[in-house]
Parts: C-alpha cells; sequence; structure tokens
C-alpha cells in the first residue's frame, strides 16, 4: 500500500489547518457561503437532509486495518456508529457536526487519510479495480497509476473550478471491474501487440446522470510517459470549452457529444502538442518509488488446491455457498480474494457499524496481510486469503452478520442513500432494495438466479448507477407520490451498455413483483448456461416488456 | 479598482479606455473587440494592455500576443475557472508582460492565479474590504507545498522528492 512520505504528510495537515482558517472566516464574514461552498465541497463536507455529511476518500479502494480501525473509531464518537461505503469507493459518514469536521479531518490524516475532493467541481477520488494486484486477468496493477493521478489532481491550481465534477477510473484488467467506460475519464492499462510496450487506451465523455453516455475512445494507445500531459491537455479543453451556462449539460460527455469524439480528440491533440511533455510527467525514479508500495505481500508457497478447503464445502452446504459465491480467483495459487458482502437482507446497502468495521480490520490482519479493499459495488473485500484460512474466516465474519452469501446476486443490490439522508433525491432507495432482498431471500432462489445486478437511485442523478444496472430502478416523484421507472440490459463492463426503460413508473409496492415476473421470463427462457445478462441480449426487451406491463396494466 | 500582487496592496499604473481614447494614456487597457483599432492607433513605444473576456478565440489571441504589455484576463465569477486555463496557455505561448485577473475571484484562489502565470489581481471593491491583503497573504503561505509540474509557486513535491534523494531538479 502507498504510505504517505513528509511532503504528503506535511500537504494534508496543512490542508487541515487551511480548512479550519476558511472555516472561522465564513464566521466572521470574509467568506460569503457561495465562496464558502465549493472550499467547504473541496474537503468532503455536505449539507444534507438532515444534518452535514462527510465523505472521505479511499483512493482506488485501498485501505489498511490501521485505517478502518480509525475510521470506526469516528463512527463511534463522530457520527452513530456506523457508516456507508458509497458507488465511488468512498466512506459518507452521515451525522457529523461541522464543528466536529476539523477534529476528523486531523483523525483521518493521523492515518494517512483524507476527505480532499471527494465533492465539488473538481477531479474526485480516482477509483480502480477492486481486485488490482490479484486478479489473474491483469496485465498491470492500475494503483500506481491512480496514486499518481491522485497526487497530480490534488488541489490542482488550474483544474479546481471546473465547469463540474470530473470522475477519472483505471483498470489494468481485461474484465473491466472499475466501470471505466461511465467515468468522465476512464484509462485501462494494455500492451501494445506490435511493440510489447504497457500504455493506456483513455476513453472520455463516460458518464451516468440526467444524460447517461459510454465513454469514446480518444486514444488507442498512450505511452506511459505522456499520461500527464495528455490528462492536462483533456482537462485544458475541458475547462475551457465545457459549457457553463446549464449545470446540467456542464460534463465533458456533452462537451464529447456536441462536437463529437474526434473533434474533441483533434483538440486536445493540438493541446498536448503544445505542452512540454517532459516538463509535466513524472520522471521514472518517481513511478517507480510510487509503484514499490503496491509490490504484493510475501505470499507463502502453496498448492493451489486446498484439502482443508474441499472437506470444509463438502461438510457444510452454507459454507460451501459462501466459497462459491464470495471468492474471486487469486493470481497466487493457494489463495482467493473474498467478498465481505454489505447486503445483508433486510439491512442497508453499503452500511457497516463500527464494530464490523474493526471486525473486518482484525481479520484482515489475521488473514489478508492487514489489507482491504472496497468496491464500487459497495463490498469490501479481503485480497489475499489463504483457501487454507477461507473456513475459520467464514465463521468469524458470520459471527458479526458479514457473511451473506450474495456477491454479484439477485440481493447484492447497489442503491445510494435515497431519501432517507439525501437532500437531492426524490424517492427512497434503501426500502426498495430491502423488500427486493427480502422477496428473493426469502424463496432461496438466489444461486439459482446466478449473476443479476440490480442497480437503485432515488433520483435522475443516478448515484446508484441504475443506467448500467442489468435491471436499474430509478426513482421518481410523481404527482406527490414516489414512483419507480425500471430499466432493463444496462452492463457496467466493457460490453458497456445503458439500460432501456421496461414502461411506466410502479409504485415502490409493486417493484418486487415486477422484479420477479422479469426474472421469471429469464429463468423460463434460458439456454443451459446462461446468465441474466447474456438472455436478455439474446432475447431482446420484448418478451421482458409484456411481463413487466402484466404488472403495470393489474395495477394500473 | 483595487490591485494587488504576491507582495501585497499596490498601485495600478494602467487606466481601462477606448481605442478612440487611448492618446497620451501611459498605460491604456482597452477592451478586446477594440485591440486592432488600438494596435493602429497607437503611438510608437506606447505600451498596450488589453481587457479579455474569457471565452476568446484563441487563434486570434495568440496572433497578437507579442503586440501587448499586458493581459487582463475577466473572471465573471470566482467560481469560473476558465482564466486559470487561459493563464496557463497565454504563458505556454511564451507571453512575458504583465498578466492579470480581473474580478471576483477569492483569496483562497490567489495561490492558484499565481501557478497559473498570473502576476496580479484586480478586485470589486466590496470584495476587497472583505478581503484585505493580509488574507490573501496569509492564503499563500497555508499551503506551501503543490504536487504538479510546469506550474509557477511553490516547486512540484514531484521535483522536490528527486532533490531530496540527491537528484538533479
Amino acid at each position: 500500500m502507498y504510505r504517505y512520505d513528509e511532503f504528503d504528510e506535511r500537504f494534508v495537515r496543512q490542508r487541515v489547518a487551511q480548512f479550519r482558517t476558511q472555516v472561522a472566516r465564513r464566521l466572521d464574514g470574509s467568506l460569503s457561503e457561495d465562496e464558502f461552498k465549493p472550499l467547504r465541497l473541496q474537503n468532503g463536507v455536505y449539507l444534507q437532509l438532515h444534518a452535514y455529511m462527510l465523505r472521505i476518500a479511499i483512493p482506488y479502494g485501498t485501505l489498511s486495518s490501521r485505517q478502518l480501525r480509525q475510521l470506526a473509531f469516528i463512527g463511534e464518537r463522530f457520527d452513530r456508529g456506523y457508516g456507508h461505503f458509497t458507488t465511488r469507493q468512498n466512506l459518507q459518514f452521515n451525522w457529523p457536526t461541522l464543528r466536529d469536521v476539523p477534529e476528523i479531518l486531523d483523525l483521518l490524516a493521523d492515518v494517512e487519510m483524507h476527505c480532499i475532493q471527494t465533492s465539488g467541481n473538481c477531479i474526485r477520488n480516482v477509483t480502480a479495480d477492486h481486485f488490482a494486484g490479484v486478479a489473474r486477468d491483469e496485465v498491470e496493477d492500475p494503483r500506481p497509476t491512480a496514486e499518481l493521478i491522485r497526487q497530480w489532481s490534488t488541489n490542482h491550481p488550474e483544474f479546481s473550478f471546473l465547469p463540474r465534477k470530473f470522475k477519472i477510473a483505471v483498470t489494468g484488467a481485461e474484465h473491466d471491474r472499475a466501470a471505466i467506460k461511465t467515468h468522465d475519464i476512464g484509462l485501462r492499462l494494455l500492451r501494445d501487440p506490435a511493440s510489447g510496450e504497457i500504455g493506456y487506451e483513455v476513453m472520455v465523455g463516460g458518464g451516468l446522470g440526467r444524460t447517461p453516455m459510454i465513454g469514446r475512445v480518444i486514444r488507442p494507445f498512450l505511452p506511459k510517459r505522456d499520461l500527464l500531459a495528455y490528462l492536462e491537455a483533456i482537462m485544458r479543453v475541458y475547462n475551457l470549452e465545457g459549457r457553463r451556462d446549464n449545470k446540467y449539460k456542464a460534463r465533458v460527455k456533452i462537451l464529447v457529444h456536441e462536437i463529437g469524439a474526434a473533434e474533441f480528440s483533434r483538440r486536445v491533440d493540438d493541446e498536448f502538442a503544445r505542452l512540454d511533455g517532459p516538463s509535466v510527467a513524472a520522471d521514472t525514479a518517481e513511478l517507480a518509488r510510487i509503484a514499490s508500495y503496491f509490490a504484493p505481500p510475501v505470499y507463502e508457497d502453496l498448492p493451489d488446491d486446498s484439502l482443508a478447503l474441499d472437506r470444509a464445502r463438502a461438510a457444510d452446504p452454507a459454507f460451501d455457498r459462501f466459497a462459491a459465491v464470495n471468492t474471486t480467483p487469486h493470481r497466487a495459487p493457494g489463495y482467493v480474494g473474498v467478498t465481505v458482502s454489505l447486503k445483508p437482507v433486510g439491512g442497508a446497502p453499503g452500511d457497516a457499524t463500527s464494530d464490523q468495521m474493526r471486525a473486518v480490520a482484525d481479520l484482515a490482519d489475521r488473514y489478508s496481510f492487514g489489507e482491504i479493499r472496497v468496491s464500487h459495488h459497495q463490498n469490501l473485500i479481503l485480497p489475499h486469503v489463504r483457501k487454507d484460512d477461507l473456513h475459520a474466516l467464514w465463521q468469524a465474519l458470520a459471527a458479526h452478520d458479514l457473511a451473506t452469501a450474495n456477491v454479484g446476486l439477485v440481493t447484492d443490490i447497489i442503491c445510494c442513500p435515497g431519501m432517507d439522508y439525501c437532500s437531492l433525491a426524490t424517492a427512497r432507495s434503501i426500502p426498495i432494495a430491502q423488500s427486493i432482498a427480502e422477496r428473493f431471500a426469502a424463496s432461496g432462489r438466489e444461486a439459482e438466479i446466478g449473476e443479476l445486478n440490480i442497480k437503485i437511485s432515488g433520483c435522475i442523478n443516478a448515484c446508484g448507477h441504475h443506467h448500467v444496472g442489468h435491471i436499474g430502478i430509478l426513482g421518481l416523484e410523481k404527482s406527490g407520490a414516489e414512483s419507480y421507472q425500471l430499466t432493463l440490459g444496462g452492463d457496467a463492463t466493457l460490453n458497456a451498455a445503458v439500460g432501456e426503460r421496461l414502461g411506466p413508473g410502479l409504485a415502490a409496492e409493486d417493484v418486487p413483483e415486477a422484479i420477479e415476473r422479469i426474472v421469471g421470463v429469464y429463468l423460463g427462457e434460458r439456454q443451459p448456461g446462461e446468465s441474466f445478462i447474456e438472455a436478455v441480449r439474446r432475447l431482446g426487451l420484448a418478451p421482458f416488456k409484456a411481463a413487466f406491463q402484466e404488472v403495470a396494466d393489474a395495477v394500473a | 479598482m483595487p490591485l494587488l500582487d504576491r507582495t501585497g496592496s499596490r498601485d495600478d499604473a494602467w487606466q481601462r479606455v477606448t481605442a478612440a481614447t487611448l492618446d497620451g494614456v501611459a498605460h491604456p487597457i482597452v477592451p478586446w473587440a477594440e485591440l486592432p483599432a488600438a494596435l493602429a492607433a497607437a503611438a510608437p513605444g506606447q505600451p498596450i494592455g488589453v481587457d479579455l473576456p474569457n471565452n476568446v478565440a484563441w487563434p486570434e489571441l495568440a496572433l497578437l500576443l507579442r503586440r501587448l504589455a499586458l493581459v487582463s484576463v475577466r473572471f465573471p465569477s470566482f467560481a469560473d475557472g476558465r482564466g486559470f486555463s487561459l493563464a496557463k496557455r497565454i504563458r505556454g505561448h511564451g507571453f512575458a508582460g504583465t498578466l492579470r485577473a480581473h474580478g471576483p475571484i477569492i483569496a483562497d484562489q490567489f495561490a492558484h492565479a499565481l501557478a497559473c502565470g498570473f502576476d496580479e489581481v484586480e478586485l470589486p471593491d466590496d470584495l476587497a474590504a472583505r478581503q484585505p491583503p493580509a488574507q490573501w497573504l496569509a492564503a499563500l503561505e497555508r499551503v506551501s507545498d503543490a504536487y504538479p509540474r510546469g506550474y509557477a509557486g511553490p516547486q512540484s513535491i514531484l521535483d522536490r522528492r528527486r532533490q531530496a534523494q540527491g537528484g538533479t531538479p
């Protein structure tokens, strides 16, 4: 894991001190409320429905056990004993007071963390594949790139007052687990087939919100040394030419859409040509310094098969299901990555109590080299677990209600906080997730249905990424009542697609039945081995639409 | 209107005029739209400054930059960051004259402005009254380090790391 040096440390400390003076200058009237707002937002402080909300960056989703324990402590001391993991690898506390924020920022700085740029019209927390350094299909670990971008984009003098927020995601694997095509910039590390050199495929203009768009490739292969200069060129074109007349048209995706990806690419190339690349790039020693922090831990030399694991699975069907569903192949023989689901049936997706955070931290120390990952699916991951230890880990997780075996299944629902917390929301989302999860968990058919991603947003801003859910649910307000629109066929991976609407909005209580009917079509029509999303692609929208319409007609 | 640079408050030698009234003015700033006329009307050796909107067409400006002694970039609001990128482009083009940010930017952006190549800031009276020069100078002191390379102001942390390890900057 990356560790701060004296410069990183001083920077974060000075930033906390700076925010203290900004709060004081707001109170003495030097700063107006309008002027203070972006300063507060760029330090992660939101004004929410009931209180201030503090959003903590977990850069590229990597946490140490020490950091997670500190988050648990902050949750207990300044919040109500829990935190909420978001779809962008951040952690939100929903109940701190503004007065306590500088002290919380100090506590975060103690463990090399911060809230910098988790909000505001700037470059946000850089996200990455949560199985970075672990996945077998990885060309190169994306974390050194993400850390380089984190540093480069932090308090950037030119790009801190952009037309709108700006999100960058990086993957180094063939299978995209970082949803790079739905980010303002998506970077994919790949090997140039001709030269064998590793570089980046650069995508621009993806995004969800009220105008969902899939990112377009503007550079099929960018040499690594050119990364920062090329990013600077993209950001300058966007900062100068992105729309500022309408907040809803201010994201870079609108600029790319309006002038076309080819023209956008040409303008970036012009800007890039004007730049003195070497004066912008990090030198190779710095890149090597950053990369050295992400060297793999020293794994034991193990056979890939574990007899202990096989025996435990054979003896206990519940454990067998957990082992089948919540593990990911690891590049080191004898190890697996283990996903700790934060989606217990009836819970709020992504919430973890301070006790649970401490339990996961302890288990990470015992079984996973002290390392934890946070996924954009709002789950935690213990990335390096010996197969021999999996049964013991599962038992320990179960004692803290953390052993739900549903990763990637119909009850592993991505969900924004919705109207229960958020001042932007137009409908509740957590209760919808709960009612769907309860319905399918009770029938015990999750495993039979297999991989199915449901994503729920409580408003058009799409924090729950509903557009790219296999089934997406969007909560709106319609003549004073909550109304839920369902979409089908979205995909957040390399086959990225925006889901299509199935029909009119439904009342909250009718959503589970509609999902049931849609799943019913899949179960009736699927071919051997065919997943839900594959079946949707093959069958098209029509049969699902018909099943949906039965529900819509019945309740209309 | 109040003017300040990295040393604090200072007098403004420049005057905002039009192309028709620049005769005899030692340091005139003219509107962007009137720049061609002003350049034609300027006396030999008379320095010319321009009042630039932040959505100017870059190729037009690039042609004229070398004939200017001052460029004053307008900030319609502190939240509109186009001026920062425009400044960076102007400096990148080799402009060595005075670069001024003009508008209601705030003390907390002073370091950003200087890093992007601005020399000075011209503020509206009400903002200057709320945020006197001491706040601007204090804001500069508050964050002593920056990460990105290729900007003015504090040396990049990346370069300082290299120096700390005995390398060349």
